[in-house]
C-alpha cells in the first residue's frame, strides 16, 4: 500500500472551497519578544497542511494559539466561516479542534479504550458503559484503517511508538473533530512506523478532516501534505501547494525566508503579494 | 491506498472459534501475563498457602482449628480496612503515613462521645467517620492544593495525631468501650443461618454479575470469557467460601454449655460490603478510572480534562475515612482505646498488606482485594508466630522480611513489565 502523493486526489476536489481555519494578521508577543508578526494561515478540510520552519520560527506558538492554550494577542481567527475568539483549550475542543502534542499524553497503565475515552467516559446511570466505549473505539480505529493493534484491551505500555501515536490520533478524532493538529508525529519513529503514521495522517484528511502537520522532515511533508506553510522568524514566509514546489525550494524558504523560484512572502495561493 | 477492509481490532476471538480446551487457553493466557510481569495476586495467594501449610504442620491442633480461624479474621480486620484505604492513596503514587493514628484518633473521638458523653452508638460512629474525613480533607488540601509531598504532610500528621490521641484520652490512660453494639462489630458472630445466607448472596451475586456480563458482551459482538472459565471461577468461589463458612459454623467454644461460639464473624460482612462497594467505585465509575489515570500519568490526566487536585483530595479523604473504620474495629476488638491504638506497627502492617497483595508503590496499579489477601498474609504470620511462642523480636523480623519480599516482587515485576511492555 502506498501513500498518495501530496497534492493528489482529494485536494483537487476542494480546490476552491473556503478554508476551515483562517487566521489573518496574527500577532503574539512574550514580553519584548515579538514571536508572531502579522501571520496569515489557512487550513482546508480534506487536506493536510504542513507547517514547517526552523527552530524558533514560531510553529509551537502558532499551534498553541490555535488550540487556545496561549491565545493570540491580536488578529482574526475564523473557524468554519465564523469569527471566533478561542481563549482556552476547552473552547477549541468545543469547536472541534484537537491537538496531538509530541509527548502524546497517554496513560501507560490504562488500555486503549480507557485512554481513548479518558476524561470523557461514557456512562449509563453513573456506571461506565464499557461495551459502548469498546464498540465506538473499534469503529474509530476501523475508520482510520488501523489494523496493527492486536487487542484494544491491551495496556498502552505494550504498544509500539507508532501504535501509541495512532491511539493519540484516534483520541483526537473520536469526538467528531474537524481540525486536528499533529505536532511532530513521526519524530521518534522508525521507518516502518513513520510510514504507518503518515498513512493514518492521510486517512484523516481523506475522511474529510482538516489536518495541520508540524514536521521537520520534508520527506514526510512531501509524502502526505497538500499544502506547505513556511514560518520564518515569526512571519509566514510562504503558503504553497505541494505540487507547485520542489523540496530544495522549501528548504531555501525555511532557511532564508525567501526563494528565487517562489518569491518572497506570498499569499495563500502561492502567488506573490 | 487500498479500500479500508473490515478491521480486526479485537483479540483473536479465541473463544468464538471454539478451541478444544478453553480452560487450558485461559490458564495459558494468565500464565503469560504472570511471566510478563503482571503477577497480580499470585504472590499473596502463594504466600497464604505456604504459611498455612507451615503453621499447620508445626501447630496442627491450635493453628487450624475453627477458634483460631475466627480469631485470625478478627485480628486481620482492622489492618485490612486501613489497607483498603491506603490502596486509593498508593494508586496515586502517594503515601499516607498517618493512617494508623488517624484510626486511633477517630476511635478516641468515638470513645469520648459514647463513653464519656454517654451518647448513643450511631452518633459516636458518625463522629468517628467525620473525624477521619476531616483529617483526610486537611491532608488532601495540603497535598493537592499546596503541593507539599504527601510523605511530609502525612509524617507531620502522624506526629500531630499522636498528640491529639493522647490529648483526647487524657491522664486516665484508656477509654473503655462498653456499648454492646460497638463491641459486637469485631467480637461477635452472626447466627449460623445468616452466615449461610451471606454465603448464598455472595456466590449468587457473583455468578449473576459475571454471567450477565458475559451474555451482554457476547450480544454486543465483543470478546468474552469462555463460559467454562466463568463456571470454573464460580465453582472455585463456592468451594472456598463454602469451606470457610462451614468451618466458622462449627461450635468453637471450649465450653459450649456456658457460651456458644459459632457462626461467621459480623466483621466479615463489613469487610465484604467494603470490598464490593470500593471495587465498584474503582472499576465501574469515572472517578475510579480517573484515580488510575492520575496514578499512571498525572499530566496526561490533567490534559484530558480531569481535575487532578480533586481526585487526589477525594482519595486522601477516602483513605482517612476508611482508617477511621479501621479504628472502630481496633477499639471494638480491644474493648478500649489507649494511646497505642493505631500506633506501633498498625500503619506499617497496612502498607505491607496492600503491597503484599499486589498494589504497586509506584502508583497506577492495585485493587481493593489486594488489601484482603495481603492483610491475611500478615495476620497469619502474627497469629502463627504467636502460636509458636515466638518472641516479638522474631515476629517483627519475619514480617519485615515478608514485606521486603513483596516489595521485591513489585520491583521485579515492574522491570519485567517494562521489558515486555506491560504495566
Amino acid at each position: 500500500m502506498t501513500v498518495p502523493e501530496g497534492a493528489a486526489g482529494a485536494a483537487t476536489a476542494t480546490e476552491d472551497a473556503a478554508p476551515l481555519l483562517s487566521l489573518r494578521g496574527i500577532n503574539k508577543s512574550f514580553g519584548a519578544v515579538h514571536v508572531l508578526q502579522d501571520v496569515d494561515f489557512d487550513a482546508y478540510a480534506g487536506q493536510v497542511t504542513a507547517l514547517v520552519g526552523d527552530n524558533g520560527a514560531g510553529k509551537s506558538t502558532l499551534i498553541k494559539g490555535i488550540a487556545g492554550s496561549q491565545p493570540f494577542d491580536s488578529g482574526e481567527y475564523v473557524f468554519d466561516g465564523k469569527q471566533v475568539a478561542v481563549t482556552n483549550p476547552k473552547h477549541a475542543n468545543e469547536l472541534g479542534i484537537e491537538v496531538v502534542y509530541q509527548d502524546l499524553a497517554l496513560c501507560d497503565n490504562l488500555d486503549i479504550v480507557e485512554n481513548l475515552f479518558l476524561g470523557r467516559e461514557v456512562t449509563k446511570n453513573g456506571i461506565l458503559d464499557e461495551a459502548n466505549m469498546e464498540r465506538r473505539a473499534q469503529e474509530t480505529l476501523a475508520g482510520l484503517s488501523v489494523r496493527t493493534v492486536k487487542s484494544i484491551r491491551q495496556v498502552v505500555a505494550s504498544l509500539s511508538g507508532g501504535q501509541r501515536q495512532t491511539v493519540a490520533i484516534a483520541r483526537a478524532v473520536i469526538w467528531n473533530s474537524k481540525l486536528v493538529v499533529l505536532d511532530e508525529p513521526t519524530a521518534a519513529l522508525g521507518v516502518a512506523q513513520t510510514e504507518q503514521v503518515l498513512r493514518l495522517v492521510r486517512q484523516l484528511a481523506d475522511n474529510g478532516l482538516a489536518v495541520v502537520l508540524i514536521s521537520h522532515n520534508l520527506n514526510d511533508v512531501f509524502q502526505v501534505a497538500d499544502r506547505i506553510s513556511v514560518l520564518y522568524l515569526g512571519r509566514m514566509a510562504a503558503q504553497m501547494k505541494t505540487k507547485d514546489v520542489k523540496s530544495n525550494q522549501v528548504v531555501e524558504v525555511i532557511t532564508t525566508g525567501r526563494s528565487d523560484a517562489i518569491g518572497g512572502i506570498t499569499n495563500g495561493n502561492g502567488e506573490l503579494k | 491506498m487500498t479500500a479500508p477492509t473490515k478491521v480486526e481490532t479485537t483479540e483473536e476471538h479465541i473463544e468464538e472459534t471454539g478451541p478444544s480446551n478453553p480452560l487450558g487457553a485461559a490458564v495459558g493466557n494468565w500464565w503469560a501475563r504472570v511471566r510478563g510481569g503482571d503477577a497480580g495476586s499470585l504472590p499473596a495467594l502463594l504466600g497464604i498457602i505456604a504459611l498455612v501449610i507451615v503453621f499447620a504442620a508445626l501447630r496442627p491442633n491450635t493453628f487450624t482449628n475453627a477458634f483460631n480461624f475466627a480469631n485470625l479474621i478478627h485480628q486481620a480486620a482492622a489492618v485490612i480496612v486501613i489497607a483498603m484505604g491506603l490502596v486509593f492513596v498508593l494508586l496515586l503514587g502517594e503515601i499516607d503515613l498517618s493512617a494508623g493514628y488517624t484510626a486511633g484518633t477517630a476511635a478516641a473521638v468515638m470513645g469520648v462521645v459514647v463513653t464519656r458523653w454517654g451518647w448513643s452508638w450511631p452518633v459516636a460512629l458518625i463522629a468517628c467517620l467525620i473525624t477521619g474525613a476531616v483529617v483526610g480533607l486537611l491532608i488532601g488540601l495540603l497535598v493537592a492544593k499546596l503541593g507539599i509531598p504527601s510523605f511530609v504532610v502525612t509524617l507531620a500528621a502522624f506526629l500531630g495525631l499522636q498528640g491529639v490521641l493522647l490529648q483526647l484520652i487524657g491522664e486516665g490512660g484508656t477509654i473503655a468501650i462498653r456499648d454492646d453494639t460497638l463491641l459486637a462489630i469485631n467480637n461477635n458472630d452472626m447466627p449460623v443461618w445468616l452466615g449461610w445466607v451471606l454465603f448464598a448472596l455472595i456466590v449468587g451475586g457473583y455468578a449473576a454479575i459475571v454471567l450477565r456480563r458475559g451474555a451482554k458482551r457476547r450480544a454486543s459482538g465483543l470478546t468474552y470469557e469462555a463460559i467454562q472459565v466463568t463456571l470454573a471461577k464460580i465453582a472455585a468461589l463456592v468451594v472456598l467460601l463454602g469451606l470457610a463458612t462451614y468451618w466458622l459454623s462449627i461450635e468453637r467454644s471450649r465450653n459450649p454449655t456456658i457460651t456458644s461460639l459459632k457462626g461467621v464473624p459480623i466483621v466479615v460482612a463489613v469487610l465484604l460490603v467494603l470490598l464490593v462497594g470500593l471495587t465498584f467505585l474503582l472499576t465501574k465509575t469515572s472517578f475510579g478510572r480517573h484515580v488510575y489515570a492520575v496514578g499512571g500519568n498525572a499530566e496526561a490526566a490533567r490534559r484530558a480534562g480531569i481535575n487532578v487536585g480533586l481526585v487526589k483530595l477525594a482519595c486522601f479523604m477516602i483513605a482517612s475515612t476508611l482508617a477511621a473504620v479501621g479504628g472502630i474495629m481496633l477499639a471494638s476488638r480491644d474493648n478500649s482505646i489507649s494511646p497505642s491504638t493505631g500506633g506501633a506497627s498498625t500503619l506499617l502492617y497496612a502498607v505491607g498488606a496492600a503491597v503484599i497483595g499486589g498494589t504497586s508503590l509506584f502508583g497506577g496499579k492495585g485493587r481493593i482485594v489486594d488489601a484482603i489477601l495481603g492483610g491475611f498474609v500478615i495476620a497469619i504470620i502474627i497469629n502463627g508466630m504467636g502460636l509458636l511462642n515466638q518472641p516479638s523480636s522474631v515476629v517483627y523480623m519475619v514480617t519485615g522480611l515478608v514485606l521486603l519480599v513483596a516489595a521485591s516482587v513489585d520491583a521485579i515485576s515492574r522491570r519485567r513489565a517494562r521489558s515486555t511492555g506491560r504495566v
